[in-house]
């Protein structure tokens, strides 16, 4: 077994660490307070290369892989967690384009997003809930030679950064009756809803996505009839779970970093804090969440690499670090003091980045449902 | 222009400094578990080069002397686009002052064959002597502008430099062959695109020794060394502490003898 990261992987995360530090930390400020993605730093991370990191070279991207995505993303979390949140549900929308798309659409779709001339979302989410997709009520019917789309789709990432969209709807009834499509933003009927107003990730963008009779070309269904359950699970569970745990890793290894320099710099009877065992522990304990967190993140994303199949793997990632992460932060904030609720300290958005991550992208309870069958996998009697 | 080399100095890393210690029996820094990165001001000289190469095509060339560990720190310089690398390891190497180490850089340069262009950064972070660069074009008999703050390409072989000088700036027009040390005012150095880091991969590092420099050993090394390391201190930072007794003349009086005393006036 081999631990050790290779040498193009370091030298993705130096680079990324080198311009989040430098290009994205002077930006957290306003992102915190309006609440927008800086879209102007889109070119810039197109020309490093994170916004078609895992798109195929012949179409524009830079053909790594998802261990290498997780590394990148990591370290933009680490720096802001609003940035990798916006760029993985991007990735989501590459994925499932590279997945189920034909060699049309992915030529015609893939290219600028990678090129980091738009963003992408994928929209699943409805108001009558998240966690049942199949119980999902919009509606795309077939006339003439156009998709007619009807339904609101709500807590999108990306909803108003995109200029197009994968959104699922239902065409059928039961699990084979959903669809995936191609929406773009200028289509008729199809509108930008209310932007929300999160407590955490401020600088990623969410909001809803209106289609009201919103019509579409036929050819720009994704993947086939029926098959949108698919197109949502495997993008889901393969670039948006592992997306979400490596933004929630970045997190983590933020609240180790700013949790051990606290320590080491606050003097309480005339030691360092980091003195005292009861602070020392915590310490422990975050830096050993950080390091179950990192191996579990780098597994799946290294499975889905190797072709394997690890849909556990990746509930097992994104479920554990992004509850690690918020747990993590709560010790930190409690290492601080009353420092640790103070706008001036890092600590307290850690905490707020982390509890946002839990919901999105299947709450932790989805994630364990997901893991409760893979545990029992084995004792079930055929 | 067609080949511009740049030299550059693998440095202990910023962040962990104040990590590091002196050996207090050696004298050396104890590097032990202290990362090295690409001396921050090289990275400016490089940037100077890659815009040379964007703009003409010229092959960009990485030259370091530096303990052979020093690897991944060129293979980062070439993920920045640099198109070959040059290491120059060799343990007779140890110990070089700077007129040393320029005459191995000098070799090997010569080594290299016909250049436009030197790119250096204007001192070291660890050393901070700034004498390797003008050493160097000494040696290699080419004019050498330092403290340059801005580079602009006039023609394919023309060059207008701007140069910090103490009451301000001079704009000089210079062709090469030529060598310019750079500061960080004269760009703003790239990322490694992840193309970049790919490509990299594919780019030549070679590793040469001083049998392919075939320098006298009296020439390198410690003992090819004229500067001589004394001693090296560590500086102490803190408070002295004098109490002063007396009436008050006799305080001031005592107050001004110790200053002279202690050649502050
Ligand atoms: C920041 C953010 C970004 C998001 N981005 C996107 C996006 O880009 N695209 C998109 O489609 N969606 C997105 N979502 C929506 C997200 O996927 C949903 O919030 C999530 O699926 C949960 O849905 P819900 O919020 O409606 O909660 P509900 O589904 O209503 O769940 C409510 C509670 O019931 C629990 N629960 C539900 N079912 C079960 C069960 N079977 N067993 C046990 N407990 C259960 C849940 O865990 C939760 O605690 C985003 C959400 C957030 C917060």
């Amino acid at each position: 077994m081999d631990f050790k990261l290779s040498e193009r992987e370091e030298l993705l995360r130096k680079s990324t660490r080198e311009f989040a530090e430098s290009e994205i930390t002077p930006r957290i400020e306003a992102m915190e307070e309006t609440g927008e993605f800086p879209l102007d730093l889109l070119k810039p991370m197109a020309k490093l290369g994170i916004t078609g990191i895992i798109a195929p070279p012949e179409y524009g991207g830079v053909g790594l892989g998802y261990l290498a995505r997780t590394i990148v993303l990591e370290e933009l979390g680490r720096v802001c967690a609003a940035m990798p949140m916006s760029m993985q549900v991007h990735h989501m929308a590459i994925a499932a384009l590279n997945d189920f798309g034909t060699e049309e659409q992915k030529k015609k779709y893939i290219p600028p997003l990678a090129a980091g001339e738009t963003m992408g979302c994928v929209a699943v989410t409805e108001p009558s809930g998240g966690s049942d997709v199949l119980g999902m009520q919009a509606t795309a019917v077939l006339k003439d030679d156009k998709w007619i789309i009807n339904g609101r789709k709500c807590f999108i990432t990306n909803s108003h950064t995109s200029n197009f969209w994968v959104v699922i709807a239902r065409t059928g009834e039961g699990p084979k009756g959903l669809s995936a499509f191609l929406v773009e933003k200028d289509a008729p009927g199809a509108k930008q809803g209310r932007k929300e107003h999160k407590f955490g990730l401020r600088g990623s963008n969410t909001g809803e996505l209106v289609l009201d009779n919103c019509e579409v070309p036929k050819e720009n269904i994704l993947g086939q009839e029926g098959g949108g359950l698919g197109v949502a699970l495997k993008t889901v569970s393969e670039s948006g779970r592992t997306g979400m745990a490596a933004t929630a890793l970045g997190i983590l290894q933020s609240i180790y970093e700013e949790a051990g320099k606290f320590a080491s710099e606050r003097v309480l009877y005339g030691k360092p804090i980091a003195a005292l065992q009861a602070i020392s522990f915590y310490m422990a304990e975050i830096y050993t969440e950080l390091d179950i967190c990192r191996l579990l993140c780098y597994r799946a994303s290294w499975m889905k690499d190797q072709n394997l199949r690890f849909d556990a793997e990746s509930a097992m990632a994104k479920s554990y670090t992004c509850d690690a992460a918020a747990r993590c932060a709560k010790k930190a904030i409690e290492i601080h003091g009353a420092y640790g609720i103070m706008k001036e300290y890092k600590v307290q958005r850690l905490l707020r980045d982390a509890m946002v991550t839990i919901s999105a992208g299947g709450t932790g309870e989805i994630g364990k449902v997901v893991l409760g069958r893979a545990a029992l996998a084995p004792f079930q009697k055929k | 222009m067609d080949r511009v080399i740049v030299c550059v100095k693998p440095v202990p890393d910023p962040k962990d400094w104040d990590r590091l210690r002196l050996d207090p029996v050696t004298k050396t820094l104890v590097r032990e578990g202290i990362g090295s990165v690409i001396n921050p001001l090289d990275k400016h000289a490089l940037e100077a080069a890659l815009e040379i190469k964007d703009a003409q095509g010229a092959e960009v060339v990485i030259l370091s002397m530096a303990p052979p560990a020093a690897q991944p720190v060129l293979r980062e310089a070439l993920a920045l686009g640099a198109d070959r690398a040059v290491l120059l390891s060799d343990p007779a190497f140890a110990g070089s002052d700077t007129l040393a180490t320029s005459r191995i850089l000098a070799a090997a340069i010569r080594r290299l064959g016909p250049f436009d262009l030197i790119c250096c950064g204007n001192y070291t972070l660890d050393g901070s002597t700034a004498q390797v660069p003008s050493q160097l074009a000494e040696l290699l008999r080419i004019p050498n502008i330092m403290h340059v703050s801005k580079m602009e390409l006039k023609e394919e072989k023309e060059l207008i430099v701007t140069q910090k000088i103490e009451q301000g700036y001079m704009r000089l027009e210079a062709e090469p062959p030529l060598l310019l040390s750079f500061t960080k005012e004269a760009n703003k150095p790239r990322f490694s695109s992840f193309l970049e880091i790919l490509a990299a991969e594919k780019r030549e590092l070679a590793i040469w020794t001083n049998g392919d420099l075939n320098l006298k050993e009296s020439l390198i090394g410690l003992t090819g060394s004229p500067t001589q390391m004394a001693d090296l201190l560590v500086r102490q930072k803190g408070r002295q502490g004098l109490r002063l007794e007396g009436d008050p003349e006799e305080i001031a009086r005592l107050l001004v003898d110790k200053i002279h005393q202690m050649g502050l006036i």
